[in-house]
């Protein structure tokens, strides 16, 4: 099930192969939010494209292994969309999938937030937002002190950039010039009340990342073989962070889920997790 | 008593000789490089001294970051701004996490003195002290200081290092071996017990000499560690004297005395006075002053302790 990325299958069979785990993080994760009567849908729906690219075609990271010190680190700074991590860890070995049933359930290791305590393969508790990205500058750091080759990427939700502390760490990873990286924004416009630009404006939020020092690039977070490009790529440019705003729908791949700001955090019901699943390809599970 | 030291500097002192040795301890600091009195290290070690600017948020996350990167990072501030600015990266990134950090505040307590009340730190162990797993010493003479940040090195796990800018005594003999958790009897006695941490334990032990010609018996408890509590000393002292003054540089809501009474009330309810700054911003003066205005000071501390005994000093001597 885990790609190996040293060596790259053909881009057709690599996005083949993705969009199935991706379509499958999707159907876990809301089988998981179903059953545990809690999560955040329509996030879970537009990382699990993102998550898919990282875990099975880019991240080195061992399974067997997850504190190997030379892996890399992927840091889920919305950690609201703990569903889809768990269901990509779990497809990428770091846990047994039967494991994903005790989501949210009481003593799980499987909070509604990540615990890198407990969980293999979390980088970072997070939950509360605006805290994932000073924490990846930190990792990336230590690999710049010394000199290793390992990659930190980041993953934050777009209205979540309305926390001060995003911006504290966006100086330090310029200044520093961390090359090694990645911040992936999941712009899918929408925070939970309401759009982002709505809320309170993120735009012109390419430039606001360029004048503080990043590459930036922005993407299609649904496009597998786009992301793959980008992500082999990096850094965007020497000496920079890079930034990727992969624009992407909230509740991405359900039709009555998608771009609607009430699934932010809204259980299906029985009736709207089958029509979900069968929209998604789940049929035969 | 021995003349007075800035702990500050058996602080970088022992910081410096840590970084010698081991590779993986990082210094990380808020633009406070001479108020932690950093100068050295950054000299010696540049590229293990990070000076992220005026940013306490992203220090404490870089920290989390640098630890799960396999450092062992030192973070040096101000106490205010380390705590209350990032208390939740404190909680969460530090705390939940069990991140290997080490954050040192620095000036903590009424250190500013008439800087104010944005600059007095005396909530912090308050606030830090209801986070689970975090370790927080308040050492109180350079000889202690020097092993708590030995203690904070050897220990895996988060450390809140709170330390003062304000010149103290030693208070421990030479051969004195600091270990997280175990509270020290500085001096013998069993009519009152005075508890107390930081740059308040030299004031505690001229109470007890005040005391004594008194006729009363003070036992004085250095409790070093606020967390964990050595409740064994806590409650050592509860059984074998009539009662316990604790007595902090910080607000009397929820530091030292706090933690005290809460394990008192439920295992030996005891007469307890809690010394401290009493719940209010504290007015404009300098540090003495303030001590003296809050009474934390030798006379302060005798007459709680005479207060608490009531008269009822039995077998003194």
């Amino acid at each position: 099930m885990h790609a190996d990325p040293s060596h790259p299958l053909s881009l057709e069979t690599d996005c083949r192969f993705l969009q199935s785990q991706a379509d499958w993080i999707r159907r876990c994760s809301l089988r998981m939010v179903y059953r545990a009567g809690l999560g955040h849908t329509g996030g879970d729906l537009s990382s699990a494209d993102i998550l898919a690219v990282l875990y099975f075609a880019i991240l080195r990271v061992d399974p067997q292994n997850p504190t190997w010190p030379d892996r890399d680190r992927f840091i889920l700074s919305k950690g609201h969309c703990a569903a889809s991590l768990y269901a990509t860890l779990a497809a990428a070995g770091f846990l047994p999938l039967k494991d994903l049933e005790d989501f949210a359930q009481p003593l799980s290791p499987l909070s509604g937030h990540p615990d890198r305590t407990r969980v293999p393969g979390v980088e970072a508790s997070t939950g509360s937002l605006g805290h994932g990205l000073p924490i990846a500058v930190g990792a990336a750091l230590a690999a710049k002190m010394d000199g290793s080759s390992w990659r930190t990427y980041v993953l934050t939700g777009d209205g979540e950039l309305q926390e001060g502390s995003n911006w504290e760490a966006a100086m330090a990873a310029a200044h520093y010039g961390l090359d090694n990286l990645t911040l992936i924004i999941d712009r899918n416009q929408l925070q939970q009340g309401d759009a982002t630009e709505r809320t309170v404006r993120l735009e012109p939020l390419a430039e606001k990342w360029r004048s503080f020092g990043w590459a930036v690039a922005e993407v299609d977070g649904h496009d597998h073989a786009a992301l793959l490009s980008l992500f082999r790529r990096l850094p965007l440019q020497a000496s920079k962070p890079s930034c990727i705003i992969a624009h992407t729908h909230k509740g991405r791949g359900v039709s009555f889920m998608q771009d609607r700001p009430e699934w932010h955090h809204r259980v299906p019901s029985e009736q709207e997790l089958v029509l979900a699943l069968r929209e998604l390809g789940g049929e035969r599970e | 008593m021995s003349e007075l030291a800035d702990c500050r500097q058996a602080f970088a002192e022992t910081l410096e000789e840590l970084m010698g040795c081991d590779a993986r301890v990082v210094v990380l600091t808020n633009d406070s490089v001479a108020s932690s009195n950093l100068r050295r290290i950054r000299e010696r070690f540049p590229q293990r001294l990070v000076n992220v600017g005026i940013a306490e948020q992203n220090i404490i996350g870089i920290a989390a970051g640098l630890a799960n990167g396999g450092k062992i990072p030192f973070v040096c501030g101000a106490s205010a701004f380390l705590t209350g600015r990032a208390l939740e990266q404190f909680k969460i990134d530090l705390g939940y996490a069990r991140s290997n950090v080490k954050v040192c505040g620095m000036s903590s307590g009424l250190a500013y003195g008439a800087l104010g009340p944005t600059h007095h730190s005396i909530e912090d162990l308050a606030w830090t002290r209801a986070i689970p797993s975090l370790t927080i010493v308040v050492p109180a003479d350079p000889l202690e200081t020097a092993q708590a940040v030995r203690a904070a090195f050897a220990h895996s796990g988060p450390v809140f290092l709170r330390l003062s800018r304000i010149p103290v005594p030693a208070v421990h003999p030479r051969d004195y071996r600091f270990s997280i958790g175990r509270a020290v009897v500085l001096k013998p006695g069993n009519d009152v017990t005075l508890i107390a941490n930081g740059t308040m334990v030299a004031r505690a032990l001229q109470a007890a000499g005040l005391l004594e010609q008194d006729g009363v018996a003070a036992r004085v408890v250095n409790m070093s560690t606020l967390k964990p509590l050595d409740r064994e000393a806590i409650l050592e002292a509860a059984e074998q004297t009539a009662g316990l003054v604790t007595i902090e540089e910080h607000s009397v809501c929820g530091g030292l005395g706090s933690a005290i009474a809460e394990l008192v009330v439920s295992h030996k309810p005891v007469p307890v006075r809690i010394l401290g700054v009493p719940g209010v911003f504290a007015p404009t003066g300098s540090t003495h002053w303030l001590f003296e205005h809050f009474g934390l000071n030798a006379e302060g501390i005798r007459q709680a302790a005479l207060d608490l005994l009531g008269g009822r000093i039995s077998h003194a001597g």
